[in-house]
């Protein structure tokens, strides 16, 4: 049986098998997702982002467990749940230390989920370059719902957004003012936002605060059809507290972008975004293989010696490459 | 891409010191590993089905209860079901010198003691996989 057919069949070694060769950017990894592809479509990908330490991987524990649960919520029986956990790889070494299964335990011995444990290799934004193709594994493979969490993000990690159609934003009480919440980047990209940690002192203000920034956002983001009002949610991800809500706003927000069209929109940002990020690779990897030998450290040491601007180098980059 | 050693690092069982497993993850991470931490007291199953999900190349476990006889079989026989024989398995910690040759009869790759340099457990898992080369 070829490795695409056991996937579709369920078989979760082969799912982690393809999921590596992902990662890996082998041949095979790419050919069986091409085989897979015309079976995807039908989850629900949903972000979940956050400053380091606000609780993203507490919550996604509590979140998936909500989803799990008998109780219905809008769809029963309860969806399966993938879980995507992505977390940095070190800029020297290349290695990673990969924790956020620790806060999931709870989720350990249910057959409906599924957790990988991603590094971001290198890659900015707050995903690995090759969650894109994770999640559309995992859309084949079955999965109704899958879960991303980022890299604790800071303002600029804003990736996410074109990778999922409903995104959520995490943050904690003393994590700065109103003029943290009204800049540009992470506040800007959420479709729900969450207060977690909400029994710390401060929790109130930082609610109404975000309350405000989120009231005083133009209706609607550009990417999406009108008439959807962002929730600004209380949660406390260690007892529990608020994640009804939560659960509850991301099946209302799935149920808008189904309604509205905006479903549509999300998808075609996400796939326009991934074939520009995989062009700009395979352009830039090619040009490298192109280049001769040495050729691009010499110009590196060039330009840290002061004998060539950053600009004349990469003219002369681009003159090598083009003969 | 050069292909990265997922390591799975597991402390299975009651104990509650992950000191040691948190300096070998560290050490891991630093020679260009992905470390995979599950934190404390994890059963047999729940290291089995990490290891599955994650597709890692080595499992490490840390045990220091005393309990390796009935836990470090248990997580071989599991792997071995679920299809995934080719995981190298390492155990760490308190493993009584009697007990070491039945372990690696069992399967288990290599123990490692108290005072065990991390340089030493980064070239055994380098050996083990076959990857030589720095990363």
């Amino acid at each position: 049986m070829t490795l695409t057919e056991r996937i579709l069949q369920g078989d979760r070694l082969a799912l982690a098998r393809l999921l590596s060769e992902l990662e890996d950017q082998s041949t095979q990894g790419a050919e069986t997702l091409g085989d897979l592809y015309p079976h995807t479509g039908k989850a629900h990908l949903i972000g979940i982002t956050g400053a380091p330490g606000t609780g993203k991987s507490t919550l996604v524990n509590r979140l998936v467990k909500r989803f799990r649960s008998n109780t219905p919520l809008n769809s029963s029986p309860a969806p399966s749940v993938a879980v995507i956990a992505v977390d940095p790889s070190s800029p020297f070494s290349g290695g990673a230390i990969l924790g956020d299964r620790i806060r999931m335990r709870d989720l350990a011995g249910d057959a409906g989920v599924f957790i990988r444990s991603m590094a971001s290799r290198g890659k900015l934004g707050g995903l690995a370059s090759t969650t894109g193709a994770f999640t559309m594994a995992f859309d084949a493979a079955g999965f109704d719902l899958v879960l991303i969490e980022t890299v604790g993000a800071g303002q600029a990690e804003v990736d996410i957004a074109s990778s999922a159609h409903t995104t959520v934003v995490i943050d904690a009480p003393g994590l700065g003012d109103d003029v943290q919440a009204n800049k540009a980047g992470i506040l800007e990209i959420a479709d729900i936002m969450v207060v977690n940690k909400f029994d710390l002192p401060g929790a109130e203000r930082a609610l109404r605060t975000l309350e405000m920034a989120m009231h005083l956002a133009q209706p609607g983001p550009s990417t999406l059809p009108a008439g959807w009002e962002i929730p600004v949610l209380a949660t406390v991800a260690t007892t529990g507290e608020g994640i009804d809500n939560l659960a509850q706003a991301i099946m209302n927000h799935r149920r808008f972008l189904k309604e509205s069209g905006g479903w549509g929109a999300r998808e075609q940002i996400r796939v326009e975004t991934q074939l520009r990020q995989d062009l700009a690779s395979f352009l830039l990897g090619d040009f490298m293989d192109r280049l001769v030998e040495g050729r691009f450290d010499t110009l590196v040491k060039a330009v840290v010696d002061r004998q060539l601007a950053p600009l004349a180098a990469l003219e002369a980059l681009l003159r090598d490459g083009d003969q | 891409m050069t292909k990265k050693i997922r390591v799975l690092m597991a402390k299975p069982g009651l104990d509650g010191h992950d000191r040691g497993a948190m300096v070998v993850a560290r050490a891991l991470r630093d020679a260009g590993m992905e470390v995979i931490y599950t934190g404390l007291r994890q059963t047999p199953e729940m290291v089995a089905e990490s290891a599955l999900q994650e597709d890692v190349d080595v499992v490490g476990l840390s045990i220091l209860s005393g309990a390796h006889m009935a836990l470090v079989p248990r997580v071989l026989e599991l792997l071995r079901e679920q299809g995934q024989e080719r995981v190298v398995v390492l155990v760490g910690g308190i493993i009584p010198d009697d007990d070491v040759p039945q372990l690696l009869e069992l399967g288990v790759v290599a123990t490692f003691g108290p005072g065990t340099s991390t340089d030493e457990i980064v070239r055994a898992i380098r050996e083990a996989t076959g990857t030589h080369d720095s990363d």
